[in-house]
């Protein structure tokens, strides 16, 4: 697998630049004879597919929701980077870029996030332009707030609702370009596989999911946006039809997969209720900015929270990373709220979270003032639960949230198949092992909107377009007929277990073996159990129906499939991973106080598994060099 | 608890549509309503039925995807929330319900509670947006916007597209929908320059598309899990009128 990520020569500072300045263009008047395939329409997907069609290439688009604006980009609450220093508080693109690669624990490419941190303050700059109604001060200038891992204050946001703003401000420009019959749009039709022409993507299959109908759609590259796989472990803050699989079958056609295990929790999810629950909800991060952490001392304190007093109450953030403390990054936020509750000192109905209070801040700041910061979710928790946060302290639990890793890319988003480029939170690129509150949605935007106009076209231009002959066309008909065929297998299975259910059990087994702590002996359990479950599923699946027309189960299935696999690989990832580094957090290797202890002389490398013909994985490293900064041990302390 | 359902079924959209009747004692208060019609087509498809069709993707009340008619009232009875943030702790222990999918011409129905509601992202695509290409644009604090514009702004651009709005109004007018993307636009300077082109387009989008015109009831308003206000057809209507008049 050739994994050469292709960063320019030059100082860090020059780099992209320099990128942009070598990049090979394509004379306007040529560019619609070339064809650009985009998947997805998110942040990364509607922006790259905005912009490339301005450009004047032709663009097909393509969504499994009815509308673009559905993508799971909108359910962003909290905010986006960007080092504007608006504050002066001292931010700087050095500051971010170092802020990044530190809360990614030094296990991302300095190119990759330096380049995130330079292009941070356009992002702001191009949305502002498209109308985005971001917070404002009083004076009519953007406002900021600030997020964990850091102590400056970089984060824009629009009340709780900053992913759906952006979205909706590259939903809409998206939607002006389909206006222009600039290009097409697919909704309701969710890529099956991918076209390949002698290594290169050229094409994908895809699946019609109002008729069922399966076809081959050609093109000259073709850019997969399709989001994250956090949903894997079921109880997620993600989106229930949020899936891998666009990514993962282009992993079984070649493609390496990153990192596979690197998965954050997020530190302020509403805690599992009950069993009937599809999904977690996210508590945006931002209210650690004035909302404290803690759980009783007394283990089992059966009081009430405001009954406790404070001499009794732990705020065992505060107490074990005193220069953040309730800002620590997100990983060490939850595994710190894990090990309480693990050691019997866990809140609520099941013992399974954490007090998030408000009642200082409340006296200090007023009610107002606190309900024009965080109004919106505290009606969102109260829709949730039933409960009044400006009276009774929040319940608060770690979720499955967000995944670092996705399909290998170089410098230019393209994976180790010519023609497939990888963008948002599908690919690996700039998070490392935990990613910092409020930088994948600039992430996303990024790649879409900067990146992913020049990368792709210096592609195009070097590599030229692939005709379209009997032969791709007859190769892309059997595609489809194998396709259709292992739908059908999954049919024909005809058990009693719902695709739900095995994606439930799948969860159930990934949180406890492989979850935020992971340790040799349960991740060998857990690819035996998921094998063992893999089993199950393809004697016992249950799935009404046909092929034919609207089959939601049929969707599931197919997904959950991927998943199974998936999870296999994740476990195989943590276990290979015999160090703790930001999200992965192996027990074997931590400090006498319980901190990620890291192996930079074994592991400084990206873990890129390929594919093989028996179903197994093959490991291979894409080594990490750090030239411009030091690193240095993870402290928050 | 115990739940009688009565769920609209129809094969789809040609199809003649009807209520089928189901009864089950193991619901939980906390599910939401979409948790709810899980449960309820796992037990349908193991006893080998067809589960019933609906969409539901975030379960946050946010994506916009989700939403029917309970009891008569588009997203049910709860104020400003989406189908799924409706709990059945909203419900009495016993309680017959009634599901049914948004109704409009403008939404033909694909499959029992699911619709089509793509009328909407095409009348976005005739002027729900700024004119501005991906590229180098000005720094973003040399436009000022009031704090109270940009909350004003930010009011009517939370639209989820959920179209209940729509499916509440006697007229089936999307006329609140249509307004708070033109609100939006006209309350920030970014949006000045097509203010007039905009309105014109989308409006006479909206009437192509089939929706009804609007008499100002206000049922929109009292149905948007956003809570959007019915003032903002009435700036639409004023905005309509001046770029009217300037076009002569
Ligand atoms: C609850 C929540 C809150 C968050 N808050 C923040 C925040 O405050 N700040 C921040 O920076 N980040 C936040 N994040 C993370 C951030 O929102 C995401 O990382 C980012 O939006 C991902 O964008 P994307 O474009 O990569 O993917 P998505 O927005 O998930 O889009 C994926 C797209 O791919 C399509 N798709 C997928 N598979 C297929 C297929 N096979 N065929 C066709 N289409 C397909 C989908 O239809 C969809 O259009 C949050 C995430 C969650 C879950």
């Amino acid at each position: 697998m050739n994994l050469n990520a292709r960063i320019p020569e030059g100082p860090l500072r020059e780099k992209w630049n320099r990128y942009k300045a070598e990049a090979k263009l394509i004379n306007p008047s040529n560019r619609a004879k070339h064809k650009i395939i985009v998947v997805g329409t998110g942040l990364a997907g509607s922006s790259a597919a905005a912009s490339l069609a301005e450009l004047g290439f032709e663009l097909e688009v393509f969504t499994f929701h009815d509308s673009p604006r559905r993508a799971h980009s909108v359910a962003a609450q909290g905010g986006v980077n960007a080092a504007k220093d608006y504050k002066n508080d001292g931010d700087s693109v050095w500051r971010m870029f170092h802020d990044t690669l530190k809360g990614g624990d030094f296990r991302a490419r300095e190119a990759n996030v330096y380049r995130l941190a330079e292009c941070s303050a356009s992002l702001i700059d191009q949305a502002v332009a498209q109308g985005v109604p971001f917070a404002r001060e009083y004076g009519g200038h953007l406002s900021n707030r600030s997020f964990g891992g850091v102590q400056v204050s970089r984060t824009f946001y629009a009340r709780g609702q900053t992913g759906q703003q952006l979205l909706l401000g590259a939903y809409q420009a998206l939607m002006r370009q389909k206006g222009l019959k600039n290009l097409k749009l697919h909704s309701r039709h969710e890529m099956q596989e991918l076209l390949l022409s002698e290594g290169r993507a050229t094409g994908i299959i895809a699946r019609n999911l109002d008729t069922g109908e399966l076809s081959a759609h050609h093109a000259d590259a073709v850019i997969l946006a399709t989001g994250g796989y956090g949903k894997i472990y079921y109880l997620s803050t993600l989106a229930m039809n949020c899936n891998a699989s666009a990514i993962f079958r282009a992993y079984k056609q070649g493609a390496g997969f990153a990192a596979p295990s690197w998965t954050q929790f997020h530190p302020t999810s509403l805690p599992q209720m009950g069993s009937h629950q599809s999904k977690l909800t996210l508590m945006s991060e931002s209210l650690r900015n004035d909302g404290r952490i803690w759980v009783p001392k007394q283990k089992d304190d059966q009081r009430k929270a405001a009954d406790i007093p404070e001499s009794e109450r732990d705020y065992y953030l505060e107490r074990r990373y005193p220069s953040y403390g309730n800002l620590a990054p997100r990983d060490i936020a939850s595994r710190a709220a894990l090990e309480r509750i693990e050691a019997g000192y866990g809140v609520g109905p099941l013992k399974n979270a954490v007090y998030l209070d408000f009642s200082a801040a409340l006296e200090k700041q007023g009610a107002e003032l606190i309900a024009q910061r965080y109004g919106n979710l505290f009606e969102m928790y109260q829709k949730i639960t039933g409960i009044n946060a400006y009276q009774e302290a929040m319940l608060i639990a770690p979720a499955a949230h967000f995944s670092m890793g996705g399909l290998w890319v170089d410098y230019g988003l393209m994976s180790n198949l010519e023609g497939l480029f990888v963008l948002g939170e599908a690919n690996f690129s700039d998070h490392g092992a935990n990613r910092l509150g409020a930088n994948s949605l600039l992430q996303a935007c990024v790649d879409g909107y900067f990146i992913a106009p020049h990368s792709v076209m210096d592609f195009l231009a070097r590599a030229g377009r692939v005709p379209i002959t009997e032969e791709r066309q007859a190769k892309a008909e059997v595609q489809i007929a194998k396709n259709a065929a292992q739908m059908e297998k999954l049919l024909a299975i005809k058990g009693q277990t719902t695709a739900d259910e095995f994606h439930q059990e799948l969860g159930h087994i990934l949180y406890r073996k492989c979850g935020l702590k992971r340790e040799k002996s349960l991740l060998l359990e857990a690819i035996e159990d998921l094998q063992k479950l893999k089993e199950r599923f393809y004697n016992d699946l249950l799935v009404p129906g046909d092929q034919k027309g609207i089959n939601f189960e049929l969707e599931k299935a197919g997904r959950v499939a991927d998943y199974l696999d998936l999870g296999i690989l994740i476990a195989k990832d943590a276990l290979q991973r015999e160090e703790s580094c930001g999200a992965h957090f192996r027990v074997e290797h931590q400090s006498g106080e319980g901190e990620a202890k890291r192996n930079d002389a074994e592991f400084q490398f990206v873990s890129v598994w390929a594919h093989q013909a028996d179903g197994g994985a093959k490991l291979h490293k894409e080594a990490l060099h750090f030239e411009e900064i030091k690193t240095s041990e993870r402290s928050y302390k | 608890m115990k739940l009688t359902l009565n769920i609209w079924r129809q094969a789809g959209p040609q199809a003649k549509g009807k209520f089928e009747r189901f009864s089950m004692d193991d619901f939980h208060p906390d599910m939401s309503v979409p948790e709810m019609l899980d449960h309820l087509n796992r037990n349908i498809m193991k006893k080998g039925g067809d589960p019933i069709a609906f969409e539901s993707d975030c379960r946050e009340g946010i994506c916009g995807q989700c939403g029917f008619v309970l009891n008569g009232e588009a997203h049910g009875p709860g104020k400003r929330v989406s189908t799924c943030q409706t709990h059945l702790r909203s419900f009495k222990d016993g309680e017959e319900l009634y599901l049914e999918p948004f109704r409009a011409g403008a939404f033909p129905i694909k499959k029992d509670l699911m619709i089509d509601r793509s009328a909407l992202d095409r009348i976005i695509s005739e002027g729900g947006f700024v004119s501005v290409n991906t590229g180098p644009a000005a720094e973003a604090n040399s436009i000022l916007v009031g704090h109270q514009d940009a909350e004003d702004a930010f009011d009517a651009a939370a639209c989820i597209g959920c179209g209940a709005c729509i499916a509440a109004c006697p007229n089936a007018s999307a006329s609140l929908f249509t307004a708070a993307k033109i609100s939006h636009l006209a309350l920030v300077p970014q949006g000045q320059v097509e203010r007039h082109q905009r309105v014109l387009s989308m409006t006479q989008q909206m009437d192509l598309e089939g929706f009804g015109a609007c008499s100002l009831i206000g049922a929109c308003e009292a149905a948007c899990p956003q809570g959007i206000a019915l003032e903002h057809i009435a700036s639409m209507n004023r905005e309509y009128r001046k770029a009217w008049w300037q076009k002569g």
